[in-house]
């Protein structure tokens, strides 16, 4: 299983080399990775439908006992057959439906790297290699989203899913960590594993009434509640439709929003039952199955309306899941039949807008002439969405309704599931049929079929969709019962023979009282439009206005930070810095309860006393004397007068480099100074006695840490070890370069990259002020303080 | 600053001054010196000289730009490290290979390898300040 994800990986890394050696043939090459992956499941699949699971261990960490478990059991097998199947088609699609666009190669990338992250997503058994892909769909998706980043609506939607995602990344990064020291806590086999977790959630060896696992399961619905798009993060998938056409069919609605469904099913034997975990599922997926399909229900725009419709199928599969084990069938059924006809459905968008350049389902018409094999999948792919038998989206609005037995909600939810099918059908007429219906209208008329690459995405996925209704024990039926097996903990059968389905009761009542409601709705849209209209004042107070409104606030609050404390005046820098330093200190010695500071008992010798008074001589000389060269000088007797006093103690290394530093400080100061303006009187007395009070602040608080430190002894200092291995260990009897270029080599390392980084700050601002005479920017402090 | 006697003796200087930082440089390990002092060293060398002519004349005494001897200091005390980890160490663990000759005490190894990395950082991180802003005052 590694190396089928790091296949996808590395056909993602020479992409772009293939695209350019290969051209239009690159599409089916590259496809050859998932397909080498698909079939690797296939092969895998029959152990699996027999209850077994597949376990495969990398060493990762050995020393920490870390290893990178991957776990192939049902519900890992339907999502790795989804992402490399439908992975195949849209790479295939991808490759026609781009055609000739400069970054084709760059979009292979993405994709294939989005299709890797997935697959390792739902494979792996390591929380923290689960977080990993998880960001990185995050990550691809923004690309690709992005992809068109020359229009600005497309880098804010990217933008925009991006931060609700992260966002909802970092908190089910908590809750893992958080799981996993639980887990640790209960001495599990390995508290870093999703099964070991799961299994001590579920067996009791973590206790789930604990406020921690609370908190836990809190985080990681925000992860998958985010991912998944459910109410009130949906906003975000209907922008993301910016993306090209294979983007949205793949990744934002087959695969990788059903990341947030897939890690809810995945821990659903682990905090199923808990209230908190149940009614949120349940509350907040039965708001999105109703309300988005409503608001899909208002649209036009082709790619718009199949948006809303996915975030409403989301909300389903995830209130299902919050049922419990027995709706669990129901939420695996509807998940793969959605996968097939939701992404047929965007990828018929792709074709109508590619023959017909038209993205409004209003606007044309007639097309069923025109482009009678899309019309195919179309036509197929709508029936199975509307829920119309023998297509297996009519199975799984079945066991939708199967799993709302029993529960104590029931009543609402069957009333909620019918709207929801109701409006779904509807949905599905203004997809399937409306575009190729009626008359020719619009641009209809210089319409064409398109070419055969994009054609057989769609109608591989539509005709899957009939041949897994009416033949359903070849292997619609298995892969749903195992997946449903793995979710529930328990063996799952599915019967969705369409004998069996088709028993005259109330649920039959309703399944066709929907699709025939739906049609009649569909009919009458119009009205149903303007009816509801007044629902248009959502738009004001939504989560996406309120995202809107954070995002503002956070640069207003950016920039009005910035505004005080980074004003340009280098002198409200040092006050800052001065400033913040002394209160935090301050603070932290009057919290730590020091009754009396030690005062040296030793008497100075003479030398010393008079090396002070050179230090203070200088400093008092610096900010009195009002000639430039000369503060330089006073300057640079306090740096000579601080390298003597390294000598008296001893600290040859210092000294050594504290004089090389002194001498070129001068040589710098006297530099600079001939930029600067002459002296001059700017500020008020009141500030300058401020600055008084602030260096006497600074001076103090100095004073004081450094006659505590000379008191306080640490456990066991580690210049010892340093002092007595510098010569056996490290062959060398300079301790201070011993450790500089040996025992602490990377502390050096880092700060002689911060200093190469500094030098190229300051040779680039320089470039800049020479290639602007004027010196400047605003920040640039020089103006304000010119004569 | 033109003086002849400063132009005069910083064209003596400023060999003198070079090998001396290049002395303390291998002498670090041991005695009181090392790559940081001695690239300061080196720096005030060519500042001197800098000062006493143009910095243009100061920057054609020396073989590579500045910016190429920094990226070569930070690449040469980065791949220090390289022996130790082929060798199954942690990264910048000092190797010290058998059989090279020594000069009295001072010995070779990786360290000094990264000792020598630091001095052409510290060298190039000064100079790059002082001479851009020395030219700017030109």
């Amino acid at each position: 299983m590694l190396i089928a994800t790091l296949l996808i990986f590395g056909a993602a890394l020479v992409g772009p080399v293939v695209h350019r050696l290969l051209g239009r043939f690159a599409a089916p090459v590259l496809a050859l990775a998932p397909l080498a992956g698909f079939i690797y499941f296939l092969r895998e699949a029959k152990r699996i439908f027999e209850g077994g699971s597949v376990f495969e261990n990398w060493n990762w960490a050995p020393e920490l006992g870390v290893m990178l478990g991957f776990r192939l059991d049902g519900l890992a097998l339907l999502f790795a057959l989804l992402v490399t199947g439908v992975g195949v088609l849209v790479v295939v699609y991808a490759g026609a439906y781009l055609k000739g666009h400069v970054h084709l190669g760059r979009f292979y990338s993405y994709l294939l790297g989005f299709m890797g992250s997935m697959l390792g997503l739902v494979l792996t058994d390591n929380v923290i290699a689960l977080f990993v892909f998880w960001e990185l769909t995050s990550i691809t998706s923004y690309l690709l989203i992005g992809f068109d980043h020359q229009r600005k609506a497309a880098r804010d939607s990217a933008l925009q899913a991006l931060l609700v995602t992260g966002i909802g990344g970092l908190a089910l990064l908590a809750g893992l960590v958080l799981l996993g020291v639980l887990g640790m806590q209960a001495s599990l086999d390995d508290p870093w594993s999703v099964s070991g977790l799961i299994e001590g959630l579920a067996g009791g060896a973590i206790d789930r009434d604990s406020g921690l696992v609370h908190g836990a399961v809190v985080l990681i619905l925000l992860g998958a509640l985010t991912k998944s798009a459910i109410f009130p993060f949906h906003f975000w998938l209907p922008g993301a439709m910016e993306a090209p056409t294979p983007v949205s069919a793949y990744l934002h609605s087959s695969t990788m929003v059903k990341a947030g469904i897939f890690l809810i099913a995945r821990f659903q034997q682990g905090f199923s039952g808990m209230a908190l975990w149940d009614t949120t599922l349940v509350v907040l997926g039965g708001i999105t199955m109703v309300g988005t399909v409503f608001l899909a229900s208002r649209q036009t725009y082709y790619k718009k309306l199949l948006a809303y419709s996915t975030t409403s199928s989301l909300g389903a599969m995830a209130m299902l899941l919050g049922l419990g084990a027995n709706a669990a069938v129901g939420a695996m059924g509807y998940l793969f039949a959605h996968a097939m006809f939701k992404g047929a459905l965007f990828l018929v968008a792709g074709n109508v807008d590619h023959g017909a350049h038209e993205k409004d389902t209003e606007k044309v018409g007639g097309l069923a002439g025109k482009m009678p094999l899309t019309f195919a999948a179309a036509l197929l792919a709508a029936a199975s969405m509307a829920g119309v038998a023998p297509m297996l989206g009519f199975a799984a609005k079945k066991l939708m309704k199967y799993g709302l037995h029993g529960s104590e909600w029931e009543t609402i939810l069957v009333v909620g599931v019918t709207a929801f099918s109701v409006m779904t059908a509807m949905v599905a007429c203004m997809v399937g049929v409306l575009p190729f219906i009626g008359k020719l209208k619009g641009s209809a008329g210089e319409a064409h079929e398109v070419s055969p690459g994009l054609l057989f995405g769609p109608l591989v996925l539509a005709v899957l969709g009939v041949v897994a209704g009416v033949m359903p024990g070849w292997f619609a039926a298995p892969l749903i019962a195992s997946a449903a097996s793995s979710v529930a903990g328990a063996e799952k059968s599915v019967s969705i023979g369409l004998g069996s389905l088709m028993k005259a009761d109330l649920s039959m009542a309703l399944t066709v009282g929907a699709i025939v409601a739906g049609v009649v709705l569909f009919v009458v849209r119009a009205l149903w439009r303007r009816a509801t209209s007044p629902v248009e004042w959502l738009d004001v107070v939504g989560p996406a206005r309120m995202y809107t409104r954070s995002v503002s606030g956070t640069l207003w609050l950016a920039w009005w930070q910035t505004r005080i404390l980074q004003n340009g005046y280098l002198r409200h820098y040092v006050w800052t810095i001065l400033g913040t330093t002394i209160a935090l200190v301050g603070y932290g010695l009057y919290r730590s309860g020091i009754e009396r500071i030690p005062l040296p008992i030793d008497q100075p010798f003479y030398f010393e006393i008079a090396l002070v008074m050179f230090i203070m001589a200088g400093a008092i000389g610096a900010s009195t004397i009002r000639t430039r060269l000369a503060v330089v000088s006073v300057l640079g007797i306090v740096g000579f007068a601080i390298a003597a006093v390294y000598v008296i103690f001893g600290a040859f290394d210092v000294a050594m480099t504290q004089f090389a530093i002194e001498t070129l400080i001068v040589i710098i100061l006297v530099l600079v100074v001939y930029h600067l303006p002459r002296f001059r009187s700017f500020s008020t007395p009141i500030s300058r006695w401020m600055d008084v009070l602030l260096a006497l602040g600074f001076g103090a608080m100095m004073t004081v840490l450094a006659l505590l430190a000379a008191d306080v002894t640490l456990s066991g200092p580690i210049s010892d070890y340093f002092a007595e291995n510098a010569a056996p260990v490290a062959y060398g009897r300079n301790v201070v370069n011993v450790i500089l270029v040996d025992f602490r080599a990377t502390d050096t390392f880092g700060e002689i990259v911060v200093l190469a980084l500094a030098a190229l700050g300051v040779m680039t601002l320089l470039r800049l002020r020479a290639s602007n005479p004027n010196g400047g920017t605003e920040g640039d402090g020089g103006k304000g303080e010119g004569a | 600053m033109r003086s002849l006697i400063f132009r005069t003796s910083s064209v003596f200087l400023l060999p003198a001054l070079l090998v001396f930082s290049v002395v303390v440089l291998f002498r670090g390990h041991n005695e009181p010196g090392g790559g940081f002092v001695g690239g300061l060293l080196a720096a005030s060398a060519f500042s001197l000289y800098a000062l006493a002519y143009s910095v243009e004349e100061a920057r054609r005494l020396l073989p590579l730009s500045l910016t190429t001897i920094l990226g070569l200091g930070l690449a040469i005390a980065l791949l220090s490290g390289a022996p130790a980890m082929l060798m199954g160490d942690a990264w910048f663990t000092g190797v010290w290979p058998q059989g090279l000759p020594a000069f009295g005490e001072v010995k070779f190894g990786t360290v000094t390898l990264f000792d020598i990395g630091v001095y052409l950082v510290v060298l190039a991180v000064t100079l790059i300040m002082i001479l851009s802003l020395a030219e700017d005052a030109e």
